[in-house]
């Protein structure tokens, strides 16, 4: 059981690492419009 | 809300042939027998053959897949040529450089705009496709819920009006959307919010499932070591969820102790104040409850009900500014001839202009400046301004204001005042002034906080001394115990039930037209006052309408024949009332402006106009007749004769009538304990009229009121702290909308005022309002049930606490429990419910 002692340490920075991402994403703006990407990609041909 | 910006479509239609742009019937006269495309309109006729040229064609099949035959409009192309979108300084306001060292008219530049008329995924499809139709255009990404597009374009080979030229020819106006600064400044938050709701969910999620293996240790033996493991992991993510997300509540209640108000912050901060730093320390000594988990959890409720409240409030507010954005930003200038010929105009931005120099303005555009007709005679509409609705004929050294809307024929106005020297200018500044100097709707939430604060205090104070008094050698126990109770009875449910309520109504509201800027005005509208309604445009359609007729049948086909040549007001309502299947044709028709017409219909010579302009044209009239125009006078009427061979054969009397809904409205409001007044800026005798007609006392009703009065009287009602509810459509309004408790802005109101009010309505009439104040009070009873359910579990809670029979484990679980009971109550709410509300 005292491999919990590393995998919790090891859990942390996953989800640093998954926190990291996502306040990456918003700041490129990912999440600023959530309703046009649906329609865009039922009309996408050569875009 | 493109609904409003549609014209009406063409009339008489032909069912067989469908326009090939816009797929709606073509009128008669414009089938072209044998062409394969057939066009209702010239805007279609641009915007096909720009799409046809450019190879877009495709465009109509996904739009024949995507479209809600429904939403079908023709092309609302303006042709206008957009030239001020090139003014360096409209290019500081709304552009930005798209790339690192791009200077004016060089390198890549983006800006957003507003786009009116698109509606479906087709719509996007074609709006991206803009590179191919405009030359120099490198990106364009349409934002289809706001109508906004994106567009990126590189100066030296294009320039920003000749993009909105083919945007426009589209059939897709585009506006400047708003400053760009104050948007990246609300993009920027927005974006905050939503960093701060997504870190502090994964701290919940992540605390929880530590915790579970904390709760599951206490039924199994758990070793220490581990025991201290998972709590100091626990401890290190709640600290940065509490340091981190969680630090908006300590910010927010420390600005309301330091001002000294009340918010419902304070005891939120205080139990998660509390629970962190007793947590803390129990960690350290390696003895104790910890309440992490709920604290986290608490964190991440509480940020996603501010969050989702926060997202609504924008969607209302981005919609009453796309109207606000349709507002002229451009200016015929004349460039005046030394030789005294006619000068040439061209436009520019309207911020550009200065005193001194010389504007066009042509019929039924609005005017742009304050300023001396120089040239021409016309009528103008200053109902936007004054809430008169009959026309004012303007001459050659007559006044004329911003904001007024020429009516008949083209004038040339010499400059006096812009901007915010004009006279709208100086009302738009009265607004800001009111809107500054508003009391703050005092939230019900907010107003509990305080009792609440005292509660948990008094209480955690009680339970601090009753467990030192049982128990004097544990005084970490006794602690233990009042920290829970201040983790416990935080008030989270009472802090989502306000804003997930509200956020519920705004939300359920704007799919019913009605568009609610902020969630005070909800409450202040759930609980009757008094309610200030201004008359044109609001009770009544503020347009003119024949109201009574003294013609036989033949005459009236004959009068709408010559009527037909006029775009005044007035003959368009004479059109509009006694237009028929079997339109004659006038010939010989001649107008006088500001008297009358007359033409010749079918050999009969008739002359049509004022009394005036009658009497001068017949010699003077009888007796008889002129008993009749004061007859029409006195019913606040403005009479027209209809004159035949030098005697008068009939008569017509205008009006703004009332809306056919009005009365029932105000009789419904006063039934319901609001006190409806009547503020107008109309004569006193049509305000009396309409008052009696209304079936309110002559003593709540006033004419003649100016602006200044207006805002004037508001705050005289509103001086004692009651609710002052105004409801006005025009700029003359704007400063009295924001001078009341609620401003309520109607359909079709002038942008002033949408920019004053709490409220627009998207729908004409009185009859949203009945329904807002309905909503608003359904609204304040859900939220009033959610605060008495989550009372209750306070108490109960608390007295747990007190007996000290609560674990880490029970608030794990009771907290969430009363969350989502507010959660279901809220959405269960009847509030804004269509056929449930009135």
């Amino acid at each position: 059981m005292s491999i919990l002692f590393l995998i919790i340490p090891l859990a942390f920075l996953l989800a640093g690492g998954a926190i990291a991402a996502f306040i990456y994403a918003v700041r490129q703006g990912q999440f600023d419009d959530l309703d046009t990407p649906a329609h865009r990609v039922v009309v996408d041909d050569d875009g | 809300m493109s609904a409003d910006t549609r014209t009406s479509t063409p009339s008489p239609q032909c069912a067989d042939v469908a326009c090939s742009h816009c797929g709606l019937a073509v009128p008669t006269g414009l089938v072209e027998h044998g062409a394969s495309e057939q066009f209702c309109c010239a805007g279609c006729r641009t915007a096909y053959a720009v799409i046809h040229s450019c190879g877009l064609d495709r465009y109509y099949a996904l739009r024949e897949k995507l479209e809600d035959r429904e939403d079908r409009a023709p092309a609302q192309s303006t042709r206008a040529r957009y030239a001020e979108f090139d003014d360096p300084a409209f290019a500081e306001l709304y552009c930005r450089p798209a790339e690192p060292g791009a200077a004016p008219g060089h390198g890549l530049w983006s800006c957003e705009l507003f786009l009116q008329c698109v509606h479906c995924a087709a719509c996007v499809w074609l709006v991206e496709r803009l590179p191919r139709v405009c030359d120099g255009v490198v990106e364009s990404r349409l934002d289809l819920r706001r109508g906004m597009v994106r567009v990126v374009w590189d100066a030296e080979r294009v320039n920003l009006s000749r993009i909105a030229r083919a945007l426009d020819s589209l059939g897709y106006p585009p506006h400047p959307a708003r400053d760009a600064n104050d948007r990246d400044l609300r993009r920027r938050e927005d974006r905050r919010q939503l960093v701060r709701v997504g870190v502090a969910g994964a701290c919940a999620g992540n605390v929880m499932l530590l915790g579970l293996a904390l709760y599951a240790g206490l039924f199994d033996v758990m070793e220490s070591a581990y025991a201290a493991l998972f709590r100091w992991a626990s401890m290190g993510i709640s600290v940065v969820s509490l340091a981190w997300p969680g630090s908006v509540f300590f910010r927010s209640a420390w600005a309301a102790l330091r001002t000294r108000t009340m918010h419902l912050d304070v005891p939120i901060a205080l139990a998660l104040g509390a629970g962190g730093v007793w947590g803390v320390v129990n960690t350290l000594r390696g003895a104790g409850e910890i309440y992490f988990d709920s604290l986290s959890v608490l964190v991440f409720l509480l940020l996603v009900g501010r969050f989702i409240q926060h997202r609504q409030q924008r969607r209302s507010a981005d919609s009453v500014e796309m109207l606000f954005s349709l507002t002229p930003t451009s200016a015929l200038l004349v460039d005046e001839d030394p030789d005294g010929g006619p000068g040439y105009t061209r436009e520019v931005s309207i911020q550009s202009l200065c005193a001194g120099q010389m504007v066009e303005v042509r019929a039924g555009a609005s005017v742009p400046v304050d300023g001396v007709v120089v040239a021409g005679l016309s009528q103008v509409d200053q109902s936007l301004l004054t809430g008169e609705s009959r026309a004012v004929t303007v001459e050659t050294g007559d006044r004329v204001a911003a904001g007024t809307v020429n009516l008949a024929s083209t004038i040339r106005v010499r400059v006096e005042a812009t901007g915010a020297q004009t006279r709208i200018g100086r009302l738009m500044a009265l607004v800001q002034d009111s809107l500054g100097r508003r009391a703050p709707i005092v939230r019900l939430a907010d107003r509990i906080a305080g009792w609440f604060l005292a509660g948990m205090l008094g209480l955690a104070a009680l339970t601090l001394g009753l467990w030192l008094a049982l128990d004097p050698a544990n005084p970490s126990l006794a602690v233990d115990h009042a920290v829970a109770l201040l983790v416990v009875t935080c008030p989270c449910a009472l802090g989502l039930a306000t804003p997930l309520a509200l956020t519920v109504s705004i939300g359920r509201a704007a799919r019913r037209g009605i568009l609610i800027k902020g969630g005070g005005v909800l409450q202040a509208l759930a609980s009757p006052g008094t309610m200030v309604l201004d008359k044109t445009g609001t009770l009544t359609v503020g347009r003119m309408r024949v109201v009574r007729t003294r013609l036989d049948r033949e005459t009236r086909a004959a009068v709408c024949a010559i009527e037909l040549h006029s775009t005044h007001p007035i003959a368009r309502a004479i059109v509009e009332a006694f237009a028929s299947a079997d339109a004659d044709e006038a010939a010989d028709v001649a107008h006088t402006l500001g008297g009358g017409m007359e033409g010749t219909v079918r050999g009969r010579r008739l002359v049509i106009g004022s009394p005036t302009f009658i009497a001068s044209r017949i010699g003077g009239l009888s007796d008889s007749d002129a008993r009749a125009v004061a007859d029409l006078t006195s019913a606040a009427l403005t009479p027209v004769l209809v004159a035949e061979d030098g005697r008068i054969i009939g008569s017509i009397g205008l009006g703004d009538p009332l809306r056919q809904d009005s009365s029932g409205a105000v009789a419904d409001l006063r039934s319901r304990g609001w006190n409806p007044v009547l503020l107008s800026g109309d004569h006193e005798t049509v305000v009396a009229a309409a008052a009696t007609d209304l079936g309110l006392p002559r003593a709540s009703a006033r004419g003649g009121a100016t602006p200044e009065d207006k805002v004037g009287a508001v705050r005289d009602l509103s001086s004692s702290g009651a609710t002052v509810v105004m409801v006005g459509d025009g700029v003359n309004d704007a400063a009295a909308l924001a001078a009341a408790t609620v401003g309520i802005a109607v359909h079709g109101g002038a942008e002033a005022s949408l920019a004053a009010a709490d409220v627009y309505l998207a729908r004409p009439g009185l009859s949203p309002v009945l329904e807002l104040c309905e909503g608003a009070r359904r609204t304040m009873r859900t939220i009033r049930i959610c605060l008495a359910a989550s009372l209750c579990y306070n108490v109960a809670a608390a007295s747990l606490c007190v007996a000290g029979l609560i674990s880490p484990l029970i608030a794990a679980v009771v907290m969430p429990a009363s969350s989502l009971t507010v959660l279901a109550l809220c959405v269960r709410s009847g509030a804004f419910r269509s056929g449930r509300s009135s």
